[in-house]
């Protein structure tokens, strides 16, 4: 593929994000690590800061003018984020601290109040361990029984048995899309079969918000979990996506303030949805930077943002294997259409520990490391990986500095 | 920024390549511990056979990366042949010259002194109980010098201590039956 051919459906928004202009031993920063965690744009920076500058107070306690423009910012910000993943009702979103807890939510309230030993919870081989250690929570106190559904050759998910695992089950909990393979699961396809075995249709869909669009009412599903430091806006806010009815009929999650309508000496009586499930002050100033991340994303078009990261992935998968051979091992998918800019490698022999050290000489922050996927490294026979990720700010100069940096990794432990 | 030279020093990368001692001994007589690094996954068994309070053979196995590997396969050399108190005061400098633990216990000069019999005498130590107290006796962690680097680089002494802990547990361990 050549450049030309390539640089056609790329945006250039590299400049608007502050921090990407910072050097290290005067070289640029080569950012590939965005399936960890974003770079904030200016725009969400500002937001932040002009919030907490003008307009910051309580939410939903105080009749002051004050505090009244506060709370509109905040449920804005539900509003926003409920138009973003084409929510039917601001009210489905429930602002938590990041997607772990949103998960954890689901599998605490919904999941203590309607499952009993014996229940059974699908899950797959390529989950976070955020949509794997509360289940195993739950299995602990419940006694419900874990079913996983395997993988392919090529990193996706192994549908042919998808039937039998769902058969009795009441739970099916999936990712839209894996941190350590870059696959994007058939979210439809999964959310249907588990709704035709009676099982709920739970989504993590951390990785897949912040990098295609997402439509919560075309899946079809019962809950959906992101978070917002992965899509541009601040860490310390997340958010459950749930079907009316069924926040309506879960219990609350955590207890105290905010999240109540009456508390009495015999007990207390539970807020509304979403308050119902947004007990203590929330991440007020961070609820204005997720929705200014959200009017980022919006501005640039997910359409857009999906593109140029196809872009970017097919020439890095291409120029990585020409440069390099049998000497690099992507793991994942290599149809683009059902793959992200999340690569994880094996490079040379090398530890991942080390090729990360050796990358950072040249400023290309990657992560090493198992990616809180335990299960997927096993299955891999690797105990880590290194993992380049790819987002609406990368160009072709970084992956080009990526290919450039392993080069170096290479001769320096050339055996 | 200090330099990757300073991680990745000749020796250390003459480790890796060809790692020392690597294997397995059979258990029993030799007993064996299974340390992780949860940081990055990394496994390694430390097999040792002590016979009469000295280390007879050690091994290890398992995968890490440069650090660790050369790290362990240089304890391997380092440690054979020495008394449980020697490899334990052995431990406690090879941890002082990476910043952490406790200061080490001075050298002790008989093989089976006790750690309070040895503290009496302090003058092996140099003051602070900084890094130098190890650096002038090739014999006590020799090519482990090396390691020294890894200080400046925090993430990674999890990797250069992995091996050692690994191998206080088991010395400490039962022997298996
Ligand atoms: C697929 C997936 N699910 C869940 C999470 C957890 O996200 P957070 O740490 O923001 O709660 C992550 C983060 O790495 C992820 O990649």
């Amino acid at each position: 593929m050549t450049a030309a051919a390539t640089t056609s459906h790329l945006i250039d928004v590299r400049a608007e994000f502050p921090l990407l202009a910072r050097r290290f031993d005067d070289k640029p920063l080569v950012y590939l690590d965005s399936a960890n965690t974003s770079q904030k744009p200016e725009s969400v920076l500002v937001a932040m800061d002009e919030f907490a500058r003008t307009t910051y107070a309580p939410i939903n306690r105080s009749a002051y003018r004050l505090a009244a423009e506060a709370t509109d910012v905040y449920e804005g910000a539900r509003a926003s984020v409920a138009r973003f993943v084409n929510a039917r009702d601001a009210n489905e979103i429930v602002f938590t601290k990041n997607a772990t807890e949103s998960l954890n939510l689901v599998a605490r309230a919904w999941g203590e109040d309607n499952l009993h030993e014996g229940d059974v919870v699908v899950l797959t081989h390529m989950e976070h361990h955020a949509n794997i250690v509360p289940w195993h929570q739950l299995a602990a106190a419940r006694g419900i029984e874990l079913r996983w559904v395997p993988l392919t050759d090529d990193g996706e998910l192994d549908l042919s048995g998808l039937d039998a695992l769902l058969d009795g089950a009441k739970v099916f909990s999936f990712t839209a899309l894996s941190n350590v393979l870059g696959t994007i699961t058939p979210v439809r396809h999964l959310v249907d079969a588990a709704h035709t075995a009676g099982a709920l249709a739970v989504v993590d869909a951390c990785q897949h918000v912040p990098h295609g669009p997402t439509d919560v009412q075309g899946w079809d599903a019962d809950f959906v979990a992101f978070s917002s430091h992965k899509m541009c806006g601040p860490s310390g806010i997340g958010a459950l996506w749930g079907r009316a009815e069924l926040l309506d009929a879960t219990p609350p999650f955590l207890g105290g303030g905010n999240m109540i309508s009456d508390v009495r000496l015999d007990g207390f009586t539970p807020a509304p949805v979403p308050a119902k499930f947004e007990a203590g002050t929330p991440p007020i100033i961070e609820a204005a930077g997720f929705a200014a991340a959200v009017d980022f994303l919006e501005g640039i078009g997910m359409d857009n943002v999906r593109r140029h990261e196809m872009t970017l992935t097919d020439y890095a998968l291409t120029t990585l294997d020409e440069r390099f051979g049998d000497r690099i091992r992507i793991h994942g998918p290599r149809n683009i259409e059902h793959r992200a800019g999340v690569l994880s490698f094996e490079f040379d022999d090398l530890h991942p520990h080390d090729v990360s050290q050796i990358l950072d000489a040249d400023n290309v922050c990657v992560r090493a490391g198992h990616h809180c996927a335990k299960p997927l490294m096993r299955l891999l026979g690797v105990t880590a990986t290194a993992r380049a990720s790819l987002y609406l700010y990368n160009d072709i100069a970084d992956v080009d500095a990526l290919g450039d940096a392993l080069e170096r990794a290479g001769d320096y432990f050339a055996l | 920024m200090p330099g990757l030279d300073d991680l990745y020093r000749e020796i250390i990368l003459d480790h890796y390549r060809s790692p020392r001692n690597r294997g397995e001994l059979p258990t029993p007589p030799a007993r064996l511990a299974v340390g992780h690094n949860p940081l990055c996954g990394d496994e390694v068994t430390v097999y040792v056979d002590v016979e009469n309070g000295t280390v007879a053979d050690v091994k290890v196995s398992g995968q890490g990366c440069s650090i660790s590997q050369s790290s362990a396969s240089m304890m391997t050399q380092a440690v054979k042949g020495r008394s449980i108190d020697e490899v334990q005061s052995m431990v406690a400098r090879f941890k002082s010259m990476l910043s952490i633990g406790e200061p080490p216990p001075p050298r002790s000069t008989s093989s089976n002194g006790d750690r309070d019999g040895g503290a009496a005498t302090t003058s092996a130590s140099s003051p602070g109980g900084e890094a130098g107290d190890v650096s002038g006796d090739g014999s006590e962690l020799g090519d482990l010098e090396a390691l020294r680097g890894v200080v400046k680089f925090p993430v990674r002494i999890k990797c250069a201590t992995l091996a050692w802990n690994t191998l206080v547990e088991a010395i400490d361990a039962p022997i298996p039956t």
